[in-house]
């Protein structure tokens, strides 16, 4: 499975909705999350990716599109 | 050796509900409740300082612990809301306890002040002999009543909290702490210009990973479970915060006590003020430990685990 579609996957499993964003369209204005779902979102992301993503990372701004967190994934490989 | 002998704590008498607070700030009252957890909060009054509500706090607890402030060794004052930025309130409450030379010093860090200000106090009890920690905010000054200052102004009140640690006597003895900064990313909670700014998305992200790593860290190393836990007394940030911690420690979340329904968050003062009412309404011999954590400016984070006095725990 390709990666946005695991990063999708990821998103709908802890925000509980199947909405399905564009690549650029922001996941908080989206609906599919909000503050607290952001620390299970980057806790699944470690989880599904297989990496660590240390603290200095913990940006909101990091993590709210899927190009972004493409982007970043692509970056810790 | 330190022990925990007392705790005490002063709430102003005005109350503001979610139902007077919402308008102000274009949310409902079922929002806020919603994501805070909070129902109303305690606004002080005008003439109100923060040194003046935390000697009340002070003397509050002096009273609970059967002291004098006479036989204080040091006084620890955190408050993020300081009317004064130096010297900050910690002079004017020793002045207030009529102390003339008892060493007094702010910790000028909000949200964890009140944790910072417990594990030096541990620290310093074995030289210092009897310390007075107080953590006394009016966060009421450091928000904006408006649209643009909701995501704080909903969350913020007013109040202050105190503790006495005691080299030789009290009810639970400190057995170990962590304590943490992270400067990198300090920009994420601030008071600039006097007022209260924050990265709610960050902070929560940064808090409900550290706190729990903090707790985790002093259960693993004193060979504890967290279901041994008799109370966890967190800083009264956020319930939804509060329930992430509970569920990555995979405890229920009825071992944690909250008052944050009814006091909102008041900063570096809320450790203290849930400490003082978990202990008034448990009174007596402690079953097992308590687990204290706080996250707040700095960043600063970590964890304090006191045990019944007796404890076999090195």
């Amino acid at each position: 499975m390709e990666t946005q579609a695991r990063i999708l996957n990821v998103l709908h499993k802890v925000s509980g909705k199947e909405i399905s964003p564009g690549a650029d369209e922001s996941l908080f204005v989206s609906g599919l999350l909000d503050s607290f779902a952001l620390t299970d979102f980057v806790t699944g992301l470690e989880e599904e990716f297989g990496v660590t993503i240390p603290d200095s990372d913990l940006s909101a701004r990091k993590f709210d599109t899927i190009n972004k967190v493409d982007a970043y994934l692509a970056a810790k490989r | 050796m330190a022990f925990l002998r007392a705790f005490g704590s002063w709430l102003p008498p005005r109350c503001v509900s979610n139902r007077e607070l919402a308008p102000l700030v274009d949310a409902t009252p079922e929002w806020i409740l919603e994501v805070t957890g909070i129902e109303e909060r305690r606004y002080a009054a005008e003439t109100d300082t923060v040194a003046g509500i935390g000697l009340l706090a002070a003397q509050d607890c002096l009273e609970k612990a059967g002291a004098t402030a006479a036989e204080l060794g040091m006084i620890l004052v955190a408050s993020g809301s300081s009317d004064r930025f130096c010297p900050g309130p910690a002079s004017q409450i020793a002045a207030g306890l009529g102390l003339a030379s008892t060493p007094a010093l702010d910790i000028p860090v909000s949200s964890a002040g009140s944790l910072i200000g417990l594990i030096l106090a541990a620290q310093l009890a074995p030289a210092a002999g009897r310390v007075l920690v107080v953590g006394a905010e009016i966060m009421s000054r450091r928000v904006t009543l408006n649209p643009e200052g909701k995501n704080t102004a909903i969350l913020f009140g007013d109040g202050a909290g105190a503790a006495v640690v005691d080299k030789e006597t009290g009810f639970a003895r400190i057995a170990d702490s962590c304590l943490y900064t992270d400067g990198a990313s300090a920009e994420v909670l601030f008071v600039d210009d006097g007022q209260f700014h924050m990265d709610g998305s960050a902070v929560i992200l940064h808090a409900s990973r550290k706190m729990p790593r903090a707790i985790n860290e002093l259960l693993a190393r004193n060979h504890l479970a967290a279901a041994q836990v008799e109370a966890f007394l967190l800083h009264q940030a956020n319930l939804n915060l509060i329930a992430r911690v509970a569920g990555a420690l995979k405890t229920p979340l009825d071992r944690f006590f909250t008052n944050i329904a009814r006091y909102g968050n008041t900063s570096s003062a809320s450790l203290l003020i849930a400490a003082d009412e978990w202990h008034r309404g448990r009174p007596g011999v402690l079953s097992g430990p308590l687990i204290f954590s706080a996250f707040g400016s700095g960043l600063n984070w970590g964890a304090l685990l006191a045990v019944p006095r007796e404890s076999a725990l090195s």
